[in-house]
């Protein structure tokens, strides 16, 4: 199966500064992919970079096996929703469909209808007079009528309140249901993501960090706590993400494929929030050390 | 038709959850036989979760014998739960109960003994015994 995206030593810079640099992964198709990372991380890089608003520096990118906004075959696969969900603010919802039908050439005029009728979303009114959520959820609708084989979300319920930020996630996730999309979506909150997103790439200060199905992920991680010790003495297949000693304990968050064994330590499953925290603080104290890491599936 | 739940903070996956509801409506006799399961893209919708998740729960009560899923229209119980093994409950239950006074003749308390028990009950599912 085609990746979705593809990029090879992938980078971009700005003038001196390095937005996004050395970025190598492969996400295959049919996940809803989050991409997490604090601000200014370079997750709005890496997305334009695959929407082809943005030309690499370094490296090749290919997403669905083509080069970004190669042409219009190329463009019609692609859906993109920017930051803010930005819509027309004097043209009503029906001009915005309309110019949906206009611009895309597999536009699915009875999707968008039928789901501007749910959504409950009357046709005459001005977007400008929409709220965030509806905003949001116009959007969304553009960009799933459009029928992409991906859909590509720059932060889509950053700027949500919690009902409205469940609801776009409820509808996102009927689409991909429906339709069977890809998805990549960026959210600097993971909370946001853990139920939704079934694949993880983690950027930190402009690299990534992590990337791998979140199942996988989960099951290589492991909280232990156990008698004080010193990391080093671990097995060699034990990575250790974080630690934290008492003058008695000590508590490791380690990453591993194999079983841990030594009954010394009381293992527990980590949640993906506290993982990708421990990542982060990881990468915080090692500064511009960084360290590449893969979860192969 | 049952209607599935989730709890973010049990810890438990989610599509361990989506399983666990099925077995306990299946115990409970709230789906028999014969039943149809919420559909995919009902419960991605209403619970906001990714349909993998729904779909690798369902796999996973097929694997079972529980479920089976007719392609196009969606997935039906084709199991129950509990049904034979519902006569063996008492006498386990005595068992258990002799067990526990035992053990407070021991002196553990009501942590103790939960914290025995887990403990136990994981190291024998870990040999595989349980």
């Amino acid at each position: 199966m085609t990746a979705v995206i593809e990029t090879e030593g992938l980078g971009k810079r700005y003038r001196r500064l390095w937005a996004l640099s050395d970025c190598t992964l492969s996400i295959p198709a049919g996940h809803v992919v989050g991409l997490v990372g604090p601000n200014a991380a370079g997750k709005t890089t890496l997305l334009n970079l695959a929407t082809g608003m943005l030309a690499p520096t370094a490296g090749t990118i290919r997403v669905l096996g083509g080069r970004p906004a190669a042409g219009p075959a190329q463009l019609a696969r692609v859906g993109y929703l920017a930051q803010h969900a930005p819509v027309y603010a004097g043209l009503s919802v029906a001009d915005h469909l309309r110019l949906g039908a206009h611009l895309n050439p597999g536009w699915d005029a009875e999707l968008a209808r039928s789901r501007i009728e749910r959504l409950d979303l009357s046709l005459g009114q001005k977007a400008g007079t929409l709220s965030g959520g509806q905003c949001a959820q116009l959007a969304l609708t553009l960009a799933v009528a459009k029928r992409p084989e991906v859909l590509i979300l720059d932060e889509p319920v950053s700027s949500l309140d919690p009902l409205a930020r469940r609801e776009f996630l409820q509808d996102l996730m009927e689409a991909v249901a429906e339709q069977g999309l890809s998805v990549v979506l960026s959210s600097h909150l993971i909370s946001d993501l853990e139920r939704v997103c079934d694949y993880l790439i983690l950027l930190v200060a402009s690299r990534v960090l992590v990337t791998g199905p979140v199942e996988e992920l989960l099951a290589t991680h492991h909280l232990l706590s156990g008698p004080r010790r010193d990391p080093a003495t671990l097995p060699a297949g034990q990575h250790v993400i974080s630690a934290s000693h008492t003058d008695r304990q000590t508590t490791l968050l380690v990453r591993t494929s194999d079983e841990v064994l030594d009954p010394a330590w009381t293992a527990a499953e980590v949640g993906l929030e506290d993982m990708v925290l421990a990542y982060m603080s990881q990468a915080a104290g090692r500064g511009r050390h960084n360290h590449h890491l893969e979860v192969h599936s | 038709m049952i209607e599935f739940h989730l709890n973010g903070r049990s810890g438990v996956a989610p599509y361990m959850q989506l399983i666990h509801q099925v077995r306990q409506a299946l115990r409970l006799g709230l789906l028999r036989e014969g039943d149809q399961l919420p559909k995919v893209k009902d419960v991605a919708a209403g619970l906001a979760i990714n349909p993998n998740t729904v779909l690798k729960a369902y796999r996973e009560l097929e694997y079972e014998g529980l479920a089976a899923a007719r392609p196009g229209i969606g997935t039906f119980v084709t199991g129950t739960l509990g049904g034979s093994s519902l006569a063996a409950h008492g006498p386990l239950r005595r068992e258990l109960q002799r067990w526990l006074a035992r053990a407070r003749r021991a002196g553990l308390d009501d942590e103790s003994i939960e914290a025995l028990f887990v403990s136990t009950f994981r190291s024998a599912a870990e040999e595989g015994i349980a």
